[in-house]
C-alpha cells in the first residue's frame, strides 16, 4: 500500500483500463491537450495518443450521444463531464438512450459506457455548478451509480465501472480530488464491486449512513461524538447508490438501532428518502428512534459563502441529528 | 441479404411493395385496436430507404427515427418479426418491448428505431466514430425527418462529424411536415440542404420519389466516403401519404398536394420504368404484389398467434450481467 491522491487514483484507473482494453477510450471537454479540467486525465494523451484520448467541443449532448452510439457497436467509451452539472445538457442521452437501449431492443444492445466527472457542491460555484445529481439519476432504471469517497474506492470503483457491461455513472467529488489515502500498488488488480457498501468505522450506538463528500464529514463527526458525548457511531459508506447495498445497511442498523443519513443531495426525493423507506419497511421493530436525515436545504445554491455553508450538510448538523436520535 | 451489385431493380420494387402492403396491414390492424401506442406509416416514402439499402453494403450501419418499419424490412427483418413487434409479442424484432417506434435488428445492422426527435443523430456519429476507430470501411446511414433539423442534438452531431471527419451519410427524409408543422413554418432556411454547409459537409438534393435517383446518387456518395472517410448530407424530398401518425387526419395540408405527389408515386414510377425497358411484365408485377400482400397478411396471423413476452422476465432486460473479458 502507498498513499496517493483521489485524483491520482482515478488517473491510474483510467490508464490501467486503457492499457488493458483497446476498445476503451476517453472523450470529453479538455481531457486531452489540457490534461483534464481537474487534471484527472493528466498524461493520458501523451501515453495513449489522440485516437483514444479525445478532446471535444462544448457539446455535451453530442459527445455523450456519440459515446452511446459507439457503445452500441462494441466500444467501451468513458465520457467525462467537466462537472455533472453539465450532464443536464446531455440529460436525454444519459436517461433516455443509454439506459433504455437494452430493454427497447429486447436485449440486443447493451451499452457498456462510463459517464464520469465531479458531482455535488464544491465551493461557491453558485446554483448552476453545484448540483448533486445522484438522486435524479438513481430514479432511472438501467443506470448504475457509484460515489467513491476515498482514493482506494475511486480507483476500484472506476475500474469496475469501465468493465461493467451497463451504463455506469461514476460520481466523483471535486472537493476530494486532492485528498489522500492508502491504495494497493499500481500492479495490483483493484476492483471494487458495484453495490457493496463499506464500514468505514465500527460503532455500537448509532449508524451514520453516508457517501461521497459526506463520508469525511461522518468520520469527523464520529470522532467528536466519541470524545465529547461518549456516543459510539458506526459509519457506513454506501459507495454505490444503485445498486444499493441493503444488506449492509440492515446489518448495521440491526446492531445500533438508530440511524442518521447524511447525504449531499437535496432532501426532497433524495437518496436518504429511499434508504429511510427501505430501513423502516424491513426492520421497523429494530428502530429505537425515528430516522433522521441531514441533506442540503431545499433551495438553489447561493453564491455567498455563509449562505452556502448554511445550505450544505455539515459536521455540526450531523452531530445535532445524532444526539437527537440518541435522545441526548 | 445479398450484396448490392446482385440486387436488381425488380427485387427492390418487390421490397417497396412489401413495405407498402405491410404498412397498409399495420394501419388496418391499428384501427382494429390490435396495435397500441403510436404508429407512424411510411407509405409514399418507400423509394428513399429502398434506394439507400440498394446503394449500401448490408454491413453498413443503419439507424433511423421512429418512422422505422420500412428500414427494418429493407434490412431484411421479416414481416413476421415486424408485425409481431407492433402486436407487442415475444417474437417481435425487439421482443415486444420496443413497439412501433423502437425496431432493432442487430444481426442485420439495423440500430433502431429512435423516438426522441434527433436524439439518435449523435448515436449515428458515435457508430461512424467506431468504424473509423477500428479502421473499418463501413459507412453509417443516419435517417431522420425534416423535423429533426432544428434540434440541438442534430447540430452538435453534424459539427462533431465534420470535425472528426466521420464516415456517415446524414439522410434527411424531407416529407415537408414535422408532424403538422410545414418546413416553411419551422425552418429559417428555404433549402434544408444548406444546413450542411455550416458544418463544412457537402450536401446533395435528391428526388425521393425516384428510386433510381436515390440509389445512384447515394451510391456515389457512399462509395466516395468508403474511399475517403468524411460526412455527407443528402436531403431526399419525399412525401408521406398518410398523417404523421395513425391519429392524424393531416388537415394541415391540401388534397391537391397529396394528389400531386401521388402522380409521382415511387412504386408506379419504377414499375413504369421497368415496363418501358421490358424488364417487367404486368403479370410479373401482379405476382409480386400478390406475394407482398400475402406476406403482410401472413404476418398478421403470425403476430396474433405469437406468445406475449413472459411476465416473469419483466426485469430481465434492465441490466445485462457480466463485465468485459
Amino acid at each position: 500500500m502507498r498513499e496517493i491522491t483521489y485524483r491520482q487514483a482515478l488517473n491510474e484507473a483510467l490508464a490501467e483500463e486503457l492499457a488493458r482494453d483497446p476498445n476503451v477510450f476517453l472523450m470529453g471537454e479538455e481531457v486531452a491537450e489540457y490534461n483534464g479540467a481537474y487534471k484527472v486525465s493528466q498524461g493520458l494523451l501523451e501515453r495513449f495518443g489522440p485516437k483514444r484520448i479525445i478532446d471535444t467541443p462544448i457539446s455535451e449532448n453530442g459527445f455523450a450521444g456519440m459515446g452511446v452510439g459507439a457503445a452500441m457497436v462494441g466500444l467501451r467509451p468513458i465520457i467525462e463531464f467537466m462537472t455533472f452539472s453539465f450532464s443536464f445538457v446531455a440529460f436525454d442521452q444519459v436517461v433516455n438512450n443509454a439506459p433504455n437501449m437494452l430493454t427497447m431492443s429486447g436485449g440486443q444492445f447493451n451499452i457498456p459506457i462510463t459517464f464520469r466527472g465531479p458531482n455535488g457542491p464544491a465551493h461557491q460555484l453558485g446554483a448552476t455548478h453545484s448540483h448533486a445529481t445522484e438522486c435524479l439519476y438513481a430514479n432511472v432504471p438501467g443506470l448504475k451509480i457509484c460515489t467513491p469517497a476515498t482514493p482506494r474506492d475511486a480507483k476500484g470503483l472506476l475500474k469496475t465501472a469501465i468493465r461493467d457491461n451497463n451504463p455506469v455513472l461514476v460520481l466523483e467529488s471535486e472537493l476530494l480530488y486532492s485528498s489522500k489515502g492508502m491504495v494497493e500498488p499500481e500492479d495490483f488488480e483493484l476492483l471494487i464491486p458495484l453495490g457493496q457498501a463499506e464500514l468505514k468505522r465500527a460503532g455500537s450506538d448509532v449508524t451514520i449512513i453516508c457517501y461521497a463528500q459526506t463520508v469525511p464529514l461522518a468520520l469527523a463527526a464520529a470522532e467528536t461524538l466519541e470524545a465529547d458525548e461518549e456516543i459510539s457511531a458506526e459509519v457506513l459508506d454506501l459507495r454505490s447508490i444503485k445498486p444499493l447495498d441493503l444488506e449492509a445497511i440492515l446489518k448495521s442498523v440491526s446492531k445500533t438501532h438508530r440511524v442518521v443519513i447524511i447525504e449531499q443531495d437535496r432532501p426532497f426525493c433524495g437518496v436518504g428518502a429511499e434508504v429511510c423507506y427501505r430501513i423502516q419497511k424491513e426492520i421497523f421493530d429494530s428502530l429505537d428512534a425515528p430516522i433522521m436525515r441531514v441533506a442540503q436545504e431545499d433551495v438553489p445554491m447561493p453564491y455567498n459563502e455563509r449562505l452556502e455553508k448554511a445550505v450544505l450538510p455539515s459536521v455540526e448538523k450531523l452531530i445535532t441529528a445524532v444526539k437527537k436520535v440518541c435522545y441526548t | 441479404m445479398q450484396p448490392p451489385e446482385q440486387r436488381d431493380d425488380v427485387e427492390m420494387l418487390s421490397l417497396m411493395l412489401l413495405i407498402r402492403r405491410f404498412e397498409e396491414r399495420a394501419s388496418q390492424q391499428y384501427q382494429a385496436q390490435k396495435i397500441g401506442g403510436f404508429c407512424h406509416l411510411y407509405i409514399g416514402q418507400e423509394a428513399v430507404v429502398a434506394g439507400a439499402v440498394a446503394a449500401a453494403r448490408p454491413d453498413d450501419y443503419l439507424i433511423t427515427a421512429y418512422r422505422d418499419h420500412a428500414h427494418a424490412l429493407a434490412r431484411g427483418t421479416s414481416a413476421n418479426a415486424c408485425m409481431a413487434e407492433l402486436f407487442g409479442k415475444a417474437t417481435g424484432c425487439s421482443r415486444g418491448l420496443g413497439g412501433s417506434m423502437h425496431y432493432f435488428d442487430k444481426e442485420r445492422h439495423m440500430y433502431g428505431g429512435h423516438a426522441i426527435v434527433a436524439a439518435h443523430v449523435p448515436l449515428a456519429a458515435g457508430m461512424a466514430f467506431a468504424s473509423k476507430y477500428r479502421d473499418e470501411d463501413r459507412v453509417t446511414l443516419c435517417f431522420f425527418g425534416d423535423g429533426a433539423i432544428n434540434q440541438g442534438s442534430f447540430h452538435e452531431a453534424l459539427n462533431l462529424a465534420g470535425l472528426y471527419k466521420l464516415p456517415i451519410v446524414f439522410i434527411c427524409e424531407n416529407n415537408l411536415f414535422a408532424m403538422g408543422t410545414s418546413v416553411e413554418r419551422s425552418t429559417s432556411l428555404k433549402e434544408i440542404v444548406e444546413r450542411a454547409e455550416g458544418y463544412n459537409i457537402p450536401g446533395t438534393v435528391i428526388d425521393g420519389m425516384n428510386f433510381r435517383e436515390v440509389r445512384d446518387k447515394l451510391a456515389e456518395i457512399i462509395d466516395s466516403i468508403r474511399q475517403d472517410p468524411r460526412p455527407a448530407f443528402a436531403e431526399i424530398r419525399t412525401y408521406r401519404y398518410r398523417g404523421h401518425s395513425m391519429s392524424d387526419p393531416a388537415s394541415y395540408r391540401t388534397k391537391e398536394q397529396l394528389e400531386e405527389f401521388r402522380l409521382h408515386d415511387p412504386i408506379t414510377r419504377l414499375r413504369a420504368q421497368l415496363a418501358r425497358e421490358e424488364k417487367l411484365t404486368n403479370e410479373q408485377f401482379d405476382k409480386m404484389d400478390k406475394e407482398a400482400k400475402e406476406t403482410a397478411l401472413a404476418s398478421v396471423k403470425f403476430a396474433e398467434e405469437s406468445p406475449e413476452p413472459p411476465l416473469e422476465k419483466l426485469y430481465h432486460y434492465t441490466y445485462v450481467n457480466g463485465a468485459s473479458a
